[in-house]
């Protein structure tokens, strides 16, 4: 249930060398970024359709050839980007998601049985994440109730109204995506590319985020921190695709 | 005549008060944010973040870090602030929001909605709609009234899964907008030239019709308008 995880600052110190800081948490390529991730894990990834998504720690995974996981993230990519290209392999044993739409290969694993999907209501989803990182191991809500959702679900009432239990989420490793971070993994988001991004990372035993971005530790003003560092165990810097599903303008 | 698209958005759009906090669903909820009255200034919602929500972008404005829980660019409005999704559903789920319109595929007399999933057929999942469903008073479903073939969709027992129990209370069609109390439908509002004989046809839960049933109005130059 802890957060730190020694086991992991441990390799990054030997990555980093005797130098570094101990809240240095930069790592040096995205397989270090990446390493203990084993077969049949739970993985929570940030993002929303293929905005935030961490697609480069994605492709690691796709690289690695990791199996048998549980992911937890809002969509699953499309055909070609982002938690989608995990399909192609068949890495992902089951999909905890509000929204799976727009992905012909899910759809067919789906309905073949190859892949276990729970949908999950996205604000549900969300606080399962936050709840997961924050130490509640569960919460009452009235999302749900009287649907398939709530089927099986302790049910309780208060003030009058009826509210299904939920249970929190953590994963093995959570990947999330920021746009700028300082060597402690204090965190900046980007517009809408912050979404599912921050309760993803606190929920993670071990949290890998990529930026766009590292700068120097006392460069981002305190009061700019999305996300302080402590919730983040591996940092690195990436470039990024950012892939548009629907690309709508107006015209001048 | 059915209402066209633009005008169910229209109608929609006559709901919004000077100060409302709006989320709108995808399709024809969208579109009201094109007929919003003059005066009238909201605030849309988007729940992947966005308070605030401005048109699409120019060419050249594009961001990849800017879309709305339909996953299309946007822009951000004058005095528009941005947040996670955890603080998102927390506005929503805590009342914070004024209104919220959305689609269904049905609804009926008690106030319940399906609106996410065709056993079988269609398993996109409910995104944001169940949190909505459940976090806001104050909701207008925008639907056809019946299927192409003539099949009511506002019913006595919805057949779907449902997305939400007991929580509408208000529904627009295309031939009428009607209000829900105490397990009944309540005829408001014919569309122009929508008979109440049509309307009673197709409605296959329990229907109330006051005596005085106007039809919508629209304002002069704006679609339907005369």
């Amino acid at each position: 249930m802890g957060r730190t995880s020694p086991a992991s600052n441990n390799i990054q110190h030997r990555i980093q060398g005797a130098k570094m800081s101990g809240f240095d948490k930069v790592v040096g390529s995205y397989e270090e970024a990446l390493a203990g991730l084993e077969d049949n894990m739970t993985v929570i990834a940030g993002g929303f359709g293929l905005c935030g998504i961490p697609e480069n720690l994605i492709k690691e995974i796709r690289r690695k050839g990791t199996r048998g996981l549980t992911v937890v993230s809002n969509n699953c990519g499309t055909d070609k980007y982002g938690l989608g290209i995990l399909l192609v392999d068949k890495q992902i044993k089951k999909m905890v998601a509000s929204y799976v739409g727009e992905n012909a290969m899910f759809e067919s694993q789906m309905m073949s049985g190859e892949l276990e999907v729970e949908l999950t209501p996205q604000g549900t989803l969300a606080e399962k994440m936050r709840a997961g990182g924050a130490g509640i191991p569960a919460f009452y809500t009235a999302t749900g109730y009287g649907t398939p959702v709530g089927e099986g679900k302790e049910v309780r009432e208060f003030n009058g109204r009826q509210y299904i239990l939920e249970e929190a989420i953590q994963g093995d490793f959570s990947i999330a995506k920021a746009w700028k971070a300082d060597r402690y993994g204090n965190l900046v988001f980007r517009k809408t590319a912050r979404n599912f991004n921050p309760m993803a990372v606190t929920a993670g035993r071990i949290a890998v985020v990529e930026v766009e971005e590292i700068v120097e530790v006392g460069s981002l003003d305190p009061d700019e921190i999305h996300l302080p560092g402590i919730y983040v165990n591996r940092l690195i810097q990436g470039t990024f695709e950012k892939n548009i599903e629907q690309r709508t303008v107006r015209s001048a | 005549m059915a209402l066209t698209r633009e005008q169910l958005a229209q109608r929609v759009a006559q709901e919004f008060q000077d100060g409302y906090y709006i989320n709108l669903g995808i399709g024809i909820p969208t579109l009201a944010a094109n007929y919003i009255p003059a005066g009238v200034e909201v605030m849309l919602q988007s729940e992947n973040g966005l308070l605030g929500m401005g048109p699409f972008p120019l060419d050249e404005e594009v961001d990849a870090d800017l879309i709305n829980a339909g996953k299309q660019t946007v822009t951000m409005a004058r005095g528009a602030s941005l947040f996670s999704s955890a603080e998102s559903f927390a506005m929503i789920r805590g009342g914070h929001v004024d209104l919220t319109v959305l689609g269904a595929f049905e609804v009926d007399c008690k106030g319940n909605i399906a609106s996410y999933m065709i056993p079988g057929k269609l398993i996109k999942g409910m995104g944001g709609a169940m949190d909505l469903v459940a976090g806001a008073d104050n909701i207008i479903v925008t639907m056809t009234h019946a299927s192409k073939h003539g099949e009511s969709k506002l019913l006595s027992e919805c057949t779907l899964p449902l997305t939400g129990k007991g929580c509408i209370k208000r529904v627009l069609t295309d031939l009428a907008l009607l209000d829900i109390e105490d397990g009944s439908f309540i005829l408001r509002e014919r569309a122009p030239g929508v008979s109440i004989e049509e309307i009673v046809n197709l409605t296959a839960g329990k229907l109330v019709v006051p005596d005085e049933v106007p039809e919508m109005t629209f304002a002069a130059g704006q679609p339907g308008g005369n």
